[in-house]
């Protein structure tokens, strides 16, 4: 699917360019995306590498199997396919918290020491597993309790009660997150039973 | 009360799990110096392997925005988003939330800014911020640091939540604003 949505995305975007006979601004948009992306690694890079450093120590001096035992019911559920005592399983737990204080960009790199875990479980390199994709999926629906980035622009604009959005956002990113684990649950069970 | 507490909550992780990893490691009986080096090399690598997708898929989306798509896009869809009673003016917001979010950040403070923070169209593009992903880029990063090229299910379904969480958004803004 990410296949077809990354060509259908360049290639609509050259035919309207292409009618419109305005080639110049696609090759400037390329130049600039690429570059742009490239910027925006290098201002990952440190950050990532610092997280990366800081769960090591977290995962040697036991604290994310520590995290994972008191989360155990919870995650056990939704990631069957995951041995508890296996670092994957904290490194899932120390992510999920991440994205529920809304630490935001320490998420990500908390994020992608999961994925690595979880893909040392992977026996087809270069497919998803099962507790991949969950992960992603509870991930990207985002459980977000205070919404800082948004609450600070809202304020930024003159708002009279900025932080208002605080009960709707919670109940809103609750809806996406619940309907993100319903589908999940049902999609597996639906391949399992085709298998 | 509580906001003050989530919000310290907020401000205050980052530090203390800078300072309490380090120190509950130490306790244990842990090289901290050497582990952090250790993990940072490592975080190092995973971080420059994101690279080339991050450049696929910001150079896609520029050039479909660039071409005007993403107008079209919406001159199509906005008699559907109407017939559903939902604003148009977050319909842009919530078509480009799953690929860029500091182009929907863009939005949403173009947004506040024309219609203000507090009205209708300002809370519903605030509440739909905080509670969509920017799914694509989530994934693209999460699954191209492991080298994974098939999501499988990950992509449709962290796409229908993030429409679940826009539809949630709408009609919760809409009964209580």
């Amino acid at each position: 699917m990410i296949n077809w949505i990354w060509f259908l995305l360049l290639a609509g975007g050259i035919l309207l360019a292409a009618h419109s006979g305005d080639a110049a601004s696609v090759t400037s948009a390329i130049l600039g995306a690429a570059a742009d992306a490239v910027t925006l690694v290098i201002g990952l890079l440190g950050l990532i590498a610092f997280w990366a450093g800081l769960m090591e120590i977290a995962e040697k001096s036991g604290l994310t199997q520590l995290l994972a035992r008191l989360l155990r019911p919870i995650t056990s559920r939704l990631f069957p396919d995951v041995p508890p005592q296996h670092p994957a399983m904290g490194a899932i737990i120390m992510s999920m918290s991440a994205n529920i204080l809304g630490i935001g960009n320490a998420a990500t790199p908390l994020g992608i020491r999961a994925m690595e875990k979880l893909d040392e479980l992977n026996r087809d390199p270069g497919t998803a597993t099962d507790a991949m994709c969950t992960f992603a999926v509870v991930t990207t629906s985002s459980l977000t309790v205070i919404p800082i980035t948004v609450i600070a622009l809202r304020a930024a604009a003159g708002s009279a009660d900025p932080t208002r959005i605080i009960g709707p956002t919670l109940a809103a990113s609750g809806v996406s997150t619940v309907t993100a684990v319903i589908a999940d649950w049902a999609w597996r069970r639906w391949t399992a039973a085709r298998r | 009360m509580i906001i003050n507490i989530m919000e310290g909550i907020s401000r205050w992780a980052v530090p203390a799990l800078v300072l309490g990893i380090p120190l509950w490691g130490l306790v244990r009986g842990v090289r901290v110096y050497e582990a952090f080096v250790e993990g940072a090399k490592h975080g190092l690598a995973s971080a420059v392997r994101i690279t080339p997708y991050l450049i696929a898929m910001f150079v896609a989306i520029r050039v479909f925005r660039a071409a005007g798509g993403m107008d079209l896009l919406l001159k199509a869809i906005t008699p559907f988003t109407n017939m559903l009673g939902i604003p148009p003016e977050v319909v842009p917001m919530g078509i480009i939330r799953p690929l860029s979010g500091s182009g929907a950040l863009g939005m949403l403070g173009e947004l506040l800014h024309t219609y203000g923070p507090d009205s209708l169209v300002g809370m519903t593009a605030s509440t739909i911020q905080g509670s969509t992903e920017t799914t694509l880029y989530v994934l693209t990063v999460y699954f191209g640091a492991v080298g994974i090229t098939r999501s499988r299910h990950a992509l449709p379904i962290g796409l229908w939540s993030d429409l679940a969480g826009f539809l949630a958004a709408v009609l919760v803004c809409r009964r209580l604003f």
